[in-house]
């Protein structure tokens, strides 16, 4: 039986609060109007960023030029401005510029809190895959898997509240009168409208959060169980929930990042999310596992499961490299206006961290794990799975900020205590999950397999 | 000098594993084993050091990375950078992305075939080669065990084969 220590408890406590003061401090310290993002500008400029701004104003002005021609800009998709007439174009750029400062804090908390809840869904698909696989090897991980998820709810539900309540920071389609002069979003309107867009929020909450509390009561049920029902129950729901995530994951992709640039269209865009979602949730199980292990909770996991996981997470690595890489190659091979702007954008504003994340997500994990004997031993898995964790925040917040932020990002107090509080809520909530059992899964058909599994 | 060695037969696999620790801890020298199918565990009970295969496969996927890398930057960017669809050949960063497939197919491509070449060159494998099958029954069903017997009592280690468990013990003198 573990118990989230005292110490551990205080951490997260104090990370959740240090992080809801940041986060606050950066809702409150956006500027309000075009006065105070004048002077925000200006004292910027005198900085040591000078240089900067020029080359961002710069890239602005292009992309305006272009979008005469093209009529695809994402930024002008985003802020309502069809037209930039020559004479009020210094007008519109300002409340252009204003809200994408706006929209920065909305921005830094959607990247921490999609962040840590993708681990727990994640976490939840790898547990419902290892179900109905009938996997030998993973049955010692279930609690562990199932502590891990017990954040579900809580992140789910802010996730679920933030692209609720983002409107037109995050969502362009959401401003009417956008839309009124666009003929291309209101061909998406049929999908693209405010409350189908909730109602399908609300379903993929619903059904993610049922599965979940169905999949742990079986599993807690089997451990007394006098026969193999709960696990039979367990699996049947596994089967249904796989189907019903696909599907919904390819929509929750659509609906709350793609539609952030409601112009431009990816089709494997939606696994491409899911490898960020696997990798990351498969490298965390890792990290708890050698936690607990380390901590004495789990004298039933060996070396060899250690090394399953770190094969699964050199595997899913490779495999986001993959859809990573063929969603750039195919765009920026035929290099089409509307669909390479959003390649542009992080290419030009995001240059380090857009191919740094290659560096972190790619060949790091694949120099460090491609080793046998390497992938069992703890610390070098830690360190890889840090990197990979690292590398899959920067994927995130590649995702959102380019599209709602524009070339004003910047990692500072608000994305930091983003993190703090998103982590200690985490660290609160995985811990009293992985407290509620005891952490040996008794019962399940395949644990004696499970236990003496040795590669 | 004439040496002698015992051919140990079992019908078993789980039985030749435990022979060849027994045989391991009674301190006899085992030459070769003989088995239709692989035994696993029998390479860690025999004693054998791992294999590098994988190490030289790493390598040679490494060379494969860069001939693609050579070849693609000799041909594209400095021999004849042609404009072909407006790809940017100015220098091999700027079109590197059309390069990959290739680069990639080529890693695999050395990688596999350099490896299983080696494996080939360091088994002594090829065509029209002599099969060394002490025992045609040893591709079917049989399990064989070749011990040095040439500085031991041929009967003493005939019978502590027996205990192990052979069902059949010959013994070889190679002249």
């Amino acid at each position: 039986m573990y118990t989230l220590s005292s110490k551990l408890k205080l951490t997260a406590i104090i990370l959740v609060i240090v992080g809801a003061i940041g986060l606050v401090y950066g809702f409150i310290s956006t500027p309000s109007n075009e006065e105070e993002l004048k002077e925000l500008l200006a004292a910027d400029a005198h900085g040591e960023h000078g240089g900067e701004e020029h080359h961002e104003a710069s890239a602005t002005t292009e992309q305006h030029g272009e979008t005469a021609d093209v009529a695809h800009d994402e930024s002008v998709e985003q802020h309502g401005e069809t037209a930039h007439g020559e004479g009020e174009h210094g007008d519109s750029h300002m409340e252009h510029v204003l809200h994408q400062f706006q929209t920065k804090p909305w921005s830094a908390l959607f990247v921490s809190a999609f962040f840590f809840f993708m681990i727990a869904l994640g976490a939840l698909v790898f547990y419902a895959i290892q179900y109905v696989a009938q996997a030998g090897w993973s049955p010692v991980l279930f609690r562990v898997i199932e502590g891990v998820t017990n954040y579900l709810l809580p992140g789910s539900i802010i996730v679920v509240l933030i692209v609720i309540f983002a409107g037109t920071h995050f969502y362009p389609w959401q401003n009417h009168e956008l839309v009124e002069e666009d003929v291309i979003l209101q061909g998406k309107s049929g999908y693209l409208n405010f409350p189908f867009f909730v109602i399908r929020a609300i379903i993929y909450l619903i059904g993610w959060n049922v599965y979940r509390f169905i999949a742990t009561r079986n599993s807690i049920a089997q451990a007394t169980a006098s026969n193999l029902t709960p696990y039979k129950k367990n699996f049947k729901a596994s089967v249904f929930f796989l189907l019903f995530f696909v599907i919904t994951e390819t929509t929750m992709a659509w609906d709350w990042f793609m539609s952030m640039t409601p112009h431009w269209y990816s089709t494997l865009f939606a696994w491409y999310v899911f490898a960020s979602v696997f990798v990351s949730a498969i490298t965390v199980i890792a990290l708890v596992t050698m936690f607990l292990k380390k901590a004495g909770h789990l004298e039933f996991v060996n070396d060899s499961h250690l090394h399953d996981l770190a094969k699964f997470m050199f595997a899913f690595s490779v495999f986001w490299t993959y859809l990573w890489f063929g969603q750039f190659l195919l765009i920026w091979y035929a290099n089409i206006p509307e669909e390479v702007t959003y390649f542009i954008i992080r290419i030009e504003e995001y240059n380090l961290l857009f191919f740094g994340m290659i560096a972190l997500n790619f060949i790091f994990p694949i120099l460090m794990l491609i080793n046998s004997d390497y992938k069992r031993i703890p610390w070098f898995v830690i360190m890889a799975g840090v990197v990979i964790l690292v590398g899959h925040y920067i994927d995130i917040f590649l995702l959102v900020m380019p599209s709602t932020v524009g070339p004003y990002w910047s990692f500072g107090i608000t994305e930091i205590a983003g993190i703090l509080f998103f982590l200690g809520l985490f660290i609160f909530f995985v811990g009293t999950g992985l407290g509620k059992e005891s952490l040996y899964p008794k019962g399940n058909p395949f644990l004696k397999e499970s236990e003496n599994y040795h590669y | 000098m004439a040496s002698k060695t015992i051919h140990a037969i079992y019908n078993d696999d789980d039985l030749l594993l435990h022979a060849v620790k027994q045989v391991r801890e009674a301190r006899y020298h085992i030459g070769e084993i003989y088995t239709p199918f692989p035994v696993h565990g029998l390479d860690k009970a025999v004693g054998e050091a791992p294999t590098r295969l994988a190490i030289a496969s790493f390598l040679y996927g490494i060379t494969g990375l860069s001939v693609a890398v050579l070849m693609m930057n000799f041909m594209m960017v400095q021999d004849w950078p042609q404009d072909i669809g407006g790809k940017p050949s100015f220098s091999f960063i700027t079109n590197m992305p059309s390069f990959v497939p290739i680069m990639f197919e080529l890693t695999v491509f050395f990688a596999a075939h350099l490896m299983v070449i080696t494996f080939y060159m360091r088994s002594r494998l090829a065509p029209f080669k002599k099969a060394e099958n002490p025992d045609p029954r040893t591709t079917d069903d049989m399990f064989l065990m070749e011990i040095d017997a040439t500085n031991h009592n041929v009967e003493d280690l005939s019978k502590f084969l027996y205990d192990t468990g052979a069902a059949e013990i010959k013994l070889i003198d190679n002249k």
